[in-house]
């Protein structure tokens, strides 16, 4: 009997220390993401979009594939980055990373208030309320046109070089290192998070809340953490956005956004950090090859595949892709 | 000394309908206590008071003398009182032992540890390990919960249950559905819980409840009819019509 | 002052029309369907072309906006949503807002992105003067239209047999099916009614609301509004939520300018906090 009680332990050790390793898959993407510095000099304007639009389906996706929160309104946490760092840029503080900082409390500021909103309630009124939150933010930024430049845009930004060292250039080199370190540091943090003991709880409140409620997770706490969390990191993907294009417009707030973020995560797949990352380079592809057919329709094809993937099964096309990539590895070890 | 838990009128009513009529329970240190009543008597209506998933219309509930009637279900816990559920509620894609860890982490006051890893809290994942063994689950850890069988789905409500160290577990019909080659099991598990436990089990099948219980409380129609010694609500012709009676001709 | 009262009426009853159908299909398939407006859209352009292409009569092309939209939702209905009504929230909100893309985007290529101009009869223009209240000639029409629909629908809903299979359907979808009631006929008609009323809406209320692509996207909310304020038990809670939202929407527009859509954001988050199940949901409910 002992012995089979320290074979379980170990049994359980073995698979606890399995769950946090770096996977061969994982180490390959961050030296493509390198890479591409190198491999596509032309397209760092391009890759430095994918990386911010990236880092947003990630906070995304932390509230979706991970608490199980559907959001019709993340727009609204990115605007708030968008437009704080490039007002503080106005202001004077042209350094990014102090934006960037700056920014994150912000945003999370304002994801704390709103997230005692998405505690209660179904589906359905949260989607309400999300939608809501961000329309009003709209309004806001509408309104005090004189502070946010309203519909005409936040113009004359003028970024200084990231910590007194690091010029940005119009090739958007030094964009896409700044927005890819950026989004690395985050990914790190995000990853940490979610397998950390307060990941593991957030999972069991998104599979079964009831059940979390009844070994003692306190799930009201726990989503106020993790929609704060989710919204400083969307709050850091808009200030990218502002700093690195030196220009914030009421579409950083756009319900089209909110939506793009679902769409790539759905793409990508949710629930395993990488989506949001793979499906923003899917998406960002995807735009290239359509807008070059139809340039004004782009937003047809996007919500043909949105019907399609979801009427298809995102699983079943998700689960033959993971088929696909099990063979590779398994072919490769 | 106080009662393990302990209703105090407990009233609930749903829009004009009473289903918890004025319930005093008192349930002792240790007990092996068990809640029986035909169907619709209020059985699930009182444990879900108790566990606070509802809150009563009137009446107090106590555990340990301390007043927990408007206290939220997570805290409950946090002091010492644990549920199973009628229906199993598990997590489906999560493995047992990522389950149960997470219990037991919540328990020992990490379970919003953010940076942390479990492969650094070593006695978290012993303790985890140590309790799927003893509910026989050790073998199917690393499995997918909504994958394994029946039978070891219903222990697996037990563990998370028994992941939370209860000092008073409320067993909602621990081994409804569960086949009979696998029932023993459950069974054998139920009775070997420490007595430090103090144990409500509610239960609609009479060989179990009078092989487990020391003390009976018959609910009827949200009220309690009667309570008693095993022996004395075996021995009673009332219950017998009532509920028994029922029972056998259902 | 009173003609603003009346013109929030005239605007409430307009967004029930418009609403009305996404109350149902939200409470009888609990589907949550953001394309709703597109059927709306699809109503009004139809009146737009039918009026402006083949010179029918304002009059003569509601009834053929509202069956227009009313195939368009039957159709989609048999050939997409029947398959989405046990997905999850996420797929249905996914599914439907990818529906608006498409629509709006299909909308522009065909229809170009301005504004459509539905050119009202004379006798619809201009004043009326009621008990020394001035009311427009068109918010009148609109009133005793949408009045007579709501008593109509009120009527089938309690006096048919399809009514009486519908509210059976909306309380308790399972047993409805057990009892024999052919749910999948009465959601694929009650969706092609529901799209209808929206076409017809958007008929009525493209000289009022506006009309170009973005249709949908700038109404879903409202839409949404009228629906969770009012709840899907009965069509009495989105009737007054969408007159309550009517007026308050005017009023505020007319009042306090500045502060625009806010009055009614606020009002609905307050709303959707204190009562997530509706303001005029019984107390108790589920």
């Amino acid at each position: 009997m002992r012995s089979a009680t320290a074979s379980a332990r170990e049994k359980a050790r073995q698979a606890v220390a399995d769950a946090t390793r770096w996977q061969t898959p994982e180490l390959a993407f961050w030296a493509v993401a390198i890479a591409a510095i190198f491999l596509f000099p032309s397209r760092h304007l391009l890759l430095n979009e994918i990386a911010i639009v990236g880092l947003f389906a990630l906070s995304i996706d932390l509230i979706l594939g991970y608490a199980g929160i559907v959001s019709l309104g993340h727009a609204a946490f990115f605007g708030v980055g968008a437009y704080t760092a490039g007002l503080l840029a106005k202001a004077g503080i042209g350094e990014p990373v102090a934006g960037l900082a700056i920014a994150a409390a912000v945003a999370a500021a304002v994801g704390f208030a709103t997230s005692f909103l998405v505690i209660r309630g179904s589906d359905l009124t949260r989607l309400m309320v999300t939608l809501s939150v961000a329309l009003v933010f709209v309004e806001i930024a509408n309104r005090f046109e004189s502070i946010t430049g309203g519909v005409d845009g936040l113009l004359g930004i003028s970024m200084g070089p990231i910590l007194g060292l690091f010029e940005f250039d119009f090739g958007g080199t030094t964009a896409y290192c700044y927005s890819l370190a950026v989004l690395f540091g985050m990914f790190l943090v995000a990853r940490r998070l979610v397998r950390s003991p307060f990941g593991t709880s957030l999972r069991a409140l998104k599979e079964n809340r009831l059940r979390a409620g009844a070994i003692g997770i306190p799930t009201a706490r726990r989503i106020v953490t993790i929609y704060t969390i989710s919204a400083s990191i969307a709050g850091v993907a808009g200030a990218l956005l502002a700093q690195t294009t030196a220009f914030v417009s009421l579409e950083v707030l756009d319900f089209a956004r909110s939506a793009d973020g679902l769409l790539i995560l759905v793409i990508g797949g949710s629930g395993y950090l990488y989506g949001g990352l793979l499906g923003a380079i899917a998406f960002a592809l995807m735009r290239d090859a359509l807008s070059s057919l139809t340039p004004a329709y782009w937003m047809f094809w996007m919500g043909a595949i949105l019907v399609a993937l979801v009427v298809v099964g995102r699983e079943r096309v998700v689960a033959k892709f993971a088929a696909a990539v099990d063979r590779l590895r398994g072919s490769g070890s | 000394m106080n009662f393990a838990l302990e209703t105090k009128d407990l009233v609930m009513r749903f829009g004009g309908f009473v289903a918890t009529n004025r319930v005093s329970l008192s349930v002792a240190p240790g007990a092996r206590h068990a809640l029986i009543g035909p169907n619709g008597a209020g059985k699930t209506t009182l444990v879900n008071l108790m566990a606070g998933v509802l809150t009563p219309t009137e009446g107090a509930i106590l555990l340990d003398g301390r007043d927990i009637t408007n206290a939220p279900v997570a805290a409950r816990v946090g002091i010492g009182l644990a549920r199973t559920f009628q229906i199993n509620q598990i997590f489906a894609t999560m493995s047992p032992l990522e389950a149960v860890s997470v219990a037991v982490s919540q328990r020992v006051g990490l379970g919003s540890s953010m940076f942390g890893r479990l492969s650094q809290m070593p006695e978290i994942v012993d303790e985890s390990a140590d309790i799927l063994e003893r509910l026989r689950l050790a073998d199917v850890m690393d499995d997918r919960s909504d994958r394994l069988p029946y039978g070891k789905q219903r222990a697996l409500e037990l563990a998370l249950a028994l992941a939370t160290r209860p000092k008073v577990l409320l067993l909602d019909e621990p081994a409804a559905g569960v086949p009979e080659s696998e029932r023993h099991e459950i069974l054998e598990i139920v009775a070997s819980l420490p007595r430090e436990v103090s144990i409500l089990l509610i239960e609609h099948d009479m060989d179990l409840v009078f092989s487990f219980a020391e003390t009976i409380t018959v609910l009827v129609q949200g009220a309690i009819f009667l309570e008693g010694s095993a022996q004395d609500i075996a021995a009673d012709r009332r219950v017998r019509e009532v509920y028994l009676g029922e029972a056998i001709d259902g | 002052m009173l003609t603003i009262l009346f013109d929030g009426i005239a605007y409430g009853m307009l967004l029930f029309i418009l609403a009305v159908g996404l109350s149902v299909t939200l409470g009888l398939m609990n589907f949550v369907n953001l394309a709703h407006g597109a059927f709306a859209m699809a109503g009004g352009y139809a009146t737009v072309i039918l009026m402006n292409g083949y010179g029918v009569p304002f009059l003569g092309s509601l009834p053929v906006s509202f069956l227009a939209a009313a195939a368009f939702g039957l159709v989609l209905e048999r050939l997409l949503y029947r398959r989405m009504y046990q997905r999850s929230h996420l797929d249905q909100v996914l599914f439907s807002i990818g529906l608006v893309f498409m629509a709006v985007a299909a909308t522009d290529f065909l229809m170009g992105s301005q504004q459509q101009i539905v050119r009202l009869p004379d006798w619809l223009r201009g004043r009326v003067e009621i008990a020394g209240v001035g009311i427009g000639a068109y918010r009148l029409f609109l009133v005793i239209v949408c009045g007579a629909l709501v008593i109509v629908l009120q009527g089938i809903l309690s006096r048919t047999r399809f009514g009486s299979q519908l509210r059976a359907a909306v309380d308790d979808t399972r047993v409805a099916r057990g009892l024999g009631i052919p749910t999948g006929r009465i959601f694929a008609a009650t969706f092609a009614i529901g799209s209808g009323l929206a076409g017809l809406g958007g008929a009525l209320g493209a000289e009022i609301l506006g009309l170009d692509p973005t249709f949908p996207l700038k109404f879903m909310l409202y839409f949404l509004i009228v629906v969770t304020v009012g709840g899907t038990a009965t069509i009495s809670g989105p009737f007054a939520a969408a007159i309550l939202l009517g007026i308050a929407d005017v009023a505020g527009k007319y009042y306090v300018p500045r502060l625009g859509a806010f009055i009614i954001y606020i009002f609905m988050l307050a709303v959707l906090i204190l009562r997530p199940n509706g303001l005029f949901v019984r107390g108790g409910g589920r």
